[in-house]
């Protein structure tokens, strides 16, 4: 979370009124009736909603929700984000925002609503496109239909059949075959936190053709401590070669829930990175899906959550071996204090004649109080007879011999807890390849272990 | 005590769990000489050099360790160190993620804060870690790795006698240096230990064979045994003791333990 200066200033009046809450199909008919959309979206809209409405939230009985209530979303009203703050915010104040120095292409939602004002792009003559998905769907639907909706199904979850039938906006970027985004393209979500409880739909479409290679940096925050839910859904297309970098960075206030999805779609001889930092939320839960859908293709998924206090970080992860000789290498790392929770759900799926899969899963926690606790679930399903699939996951503290090591040699003792901390995240940050990205998280993942009491030492005000 | 004293233990009684374990230790070291501890396995050899370092989990019962000046018992471990106490531990930690070079820097630049120094910065720390490294024939790529991780056993009790050489102690107390080293990696180890002993220092090598001893000629020669030192002498009496095993000294026979590792 931000600090509050970064909100609008509070002489700007509310003068939209809190609408009164109505039942969800109403909000989603008179969402319905403004819209100008493509009849294929209007349908596929109307078909998730219809789905959500048979299944509704999920409840602990649910196999994959164990572990993961979802009660207090689901007793919230559903209050879409009105667009009436978008503009309010001076990019002065996006100027305090961690990554501001990088360079590349920024779009900025604001409660879902893309901000041109605070948006950068660069003036392109090569074809690749960086826009608002409201801006290409009323120019080029016809390049969207084809995978919009189309990888991130509606009836993975209940949460991505909500975003499927009300996200708002999100981000579209194409790039071309053979073309190279050097810089990370920055897409920034921002909760205003002007309205109480309301919740943000954003679906972000990317598309990275035959042999190009692009790094998007997706980054949520919220401006103030006010509960929010944000539903990110993300839908990455690759072409063969093609080779991407992808990073969510998940940094909402301690009051918001945060469930998001990533679906990938994975070519022949792509090599995908895709991280995952889960630093903030009270409740956050990530869906990622990589589907190997070509040959030789390569997926790493890397991640690192960090939760104190009582929030709770889960992952679900479904890795789809679909074709042969395709590796997927997880690694996700969990530092829990207080009486957080971490939940890790790894499913590994190698279909028949998948052969000559090599599939590895590590999943690894910290816990840095006594009341901290982690569920983590590998699930491995393998058709396929010619494979190699591992997966490993621990659940330990810091290593009493190692910090004496450190101590005999002269550093103090919470020096010495706080190297071994780093080292840990520090695993997990060390894959990240775009170097910039890679330096800015380091520190600011620093100083949140440092600042959120997470050594479980001093600091106590 | 005299400030010429670096390490005065007297009347040591040590314990884990509410078993004794040191029964009664004492031993002064002055600058300059080098001691060994030689004696069987659960002779409380470790454990010595455990309690001198500060590793928590020993309870003390009774006696007093007096160091340069101060109760080393009340000094925390990195409190020791910075004192100018070294463990080489017997079995180095492997810690993945914390760079080798980091590590020592950080460790060297406590030690200086509290000796009154000035921090080194990375280019002073390159320049001392390059002449050091020498010392112990060790590859300089290996400080580019997470401290002790994929180093094969030689490595690591060199890199332990290296940190030595980079923080110069004012006691280096070596556990079990030599076990698990080749009689190469034995002799590169000793020598560096060697060139590392200054007339203002001191080291005690704990050892459970005399070959340690062939390279690092010690003046003292202490007997551990089920927690006491039975026997002390000169340089000779690690010979005498290899030539006649541990059950040739008085007061150890009683234990099947001494006898045992007598071989």
């Amino acid at each position: 979370m931000l600090s509050t200066t970064l909100a609008p200033q509070p002489t700007q009046p509310v003068t939209t009124p809190a609408p009164a809450d109505l039942p969800l199909r109403a909000v989603f008919e008179q969402l319905q009736r403004t819209r100008t959309e493509p009849a294929w979206l209007r349908a596929a809209r109307r078909k998730a909603l219809e789905h959500f409405e048979q299944t509704g939230y999920p409840t602990l009985r649910d196999e994959d929700w164990r572990f993961t209530s979802v009660a207090p979303v689901a007793a919230l009203p559903f209050r879409p984000a009105s667009t009436s703050f978008a503009s309010q915010f001076s990019a002065a104040a996006l100027a305090r925002l961690p990554f501001h120095g990088l360079e590349g292409d920024r779009l900025v939602f604001v409660d879902g609503h893309f901000v041109p004002e605070l948006s950068q792009i660069a003036h392109r003559t090569d074809g690749v496109v960086v826009t608002s998905l409201a801006t290409a769907l009323a120019h080029q639907p016809e390049d969207l239909e084809p995978h919009l909706v189309r990888h991130a199904r509606a009836d993975d979850n209940a949460f991505a059949a909500l975003n499927q039938a009300f996200f708002t906006d999100g981000a579209f970027i194409r790039v071309p075959a053979g073309r190279v985004v050097a810089a990370p393209i920055r897409l920034v979500f921002l909760a205003s936190g002007r309205e109480p409880d309301v919740t943000i739909c954003l679906r972000n479409l990317v598309l990275v053709e035959a042999g190009a290679q692009a790094t998007v940096l997706e980054h949520s925050t919220s401006l103030d401590g006010a509960t929010h839910v944000t539903n990110c859904v993300t839908e990455l297309v690759t072409g063969d070669r093609a080779v991407v970098e992808h990073l969510k960075f998940q940094d909402d206030n301690a009051r918001a829930f945060h469930v998001a999805g990533f679906h990938a779609r994975i070519g022949r001889s792509v090599k995908l990175l895709a991280h995952s930092f889960a630093l903030g939320a009270r409740l956050a839960r990530f869906h990622v899906r990589a589907g190997l859908h070509g040959e030789g293709a390569e997926a790493v998924l890397n991640g690192l959550y960090l939760a104190n206090r009582e929030r709770l970080a889960d992952h679900h992860m479904i890795v789809d071996h679909a074709r042969p000789q395709c590796a997927s290498h997880e690694y996700y790392n969990g530092i829990l204090s207080d009486r957080a929770r971490g939940v890790f759900h790894g499913r590994i799926l190698v279909q028949p004649g998948a052969q000559k899969t090599d599939a590895k899963q590590t999943n690894k926690n910290l816990l840095l109080s006594d009341e901290a606790t982690v569920d983590t679930k590998p699930q491995l399903e393998i058709y396929a007879d010619d494979v190699k699939c591992t997966h490993g996951a621990t659940v330990g503290q810091l290593h009493p011999e190692q910090i004496f090591y450190l101590r005999a040699r002269g550093i103090p003792e919470e020096m010495a807890r706080q190297m071994l901390i780093h080292a840990f995240a520090g695993e997990i940050i060390d894959r990240v390849r775009c170097a910039p990205v890679r330096e800015e998280l380091d520190r600011l993942i620093w100083d949140r272990l440092e600042q959120q009491e997470h050594l479980g030492l001093g600091a106590h005000d | 005590m005299s400030m010429e004293t670096i390490l005065e233990i007297q009347d040591l009684h040590a314990g884990v769990d509410g078993k004794a374990i040191l029964k009664g230790i004492s031993l002064t070291i002055h600058p300059g000489e080098v001691h060994a501890i030689m004696g069987p396995n659960g002779s409380g050899k470790s454990t010595l050099a455990a309690v001198l370092a500060g590793r928590e989990g020993y309870t003390i019962s009774a006696g007093t360790v007096r160091y340069c000046g101060q109760d080393l018992l009340e000094l925390d471990p990195e409190e020791r160190a910075r004192a100018g106490l070294f463990l080489a531990f017997q079995y180095p930690v492997e810690i993945p993620g914390v760079n080798s070079t980091y590590f020592l820097k950080a460790a060297l630049n406590e030690i200086r804060k509290a000796r009154g120094l000035p921090e080194l910065d990375a280019m002073e720390f390159l320049h001392l870690v390059r002449e050091k490294i020498k010392l112990l024939e060790l590859d300089e790529n290996l400080l580019k790795r997470a401290v002790n991780v994929g180093f094969s056993g030689g490595e690591k009790k060199r890199n332990e006698i290296f940190q030595m050489a980079v923080l110069e102690p004012r006691l280096a107390v070596l556990d079990e240096t030599d076990s698990g080293l080749d009689i190469d990696a034995l002799r590169v180890v000793a020598n560096g230990v060697n060139k590392l002993k200054r007339p203002d220092n001191a080291q005690l090598v704990i050892t459970h064979y005399q070959r340690l001893l062939d390279y690092i000629v010690p003046d003292f020669v202490h007997v551990l045994c089920d927690g006491r030192i039975v026997k002390s002498g000169g340089k000779d009496l690690a010979l005498e003791l290899e030539a006649k095993g541990y059950d040739w000294i008085m007061g150890c026979s009683a234990s099947p333990e001494c006898v045992a590792a007598a071989t």
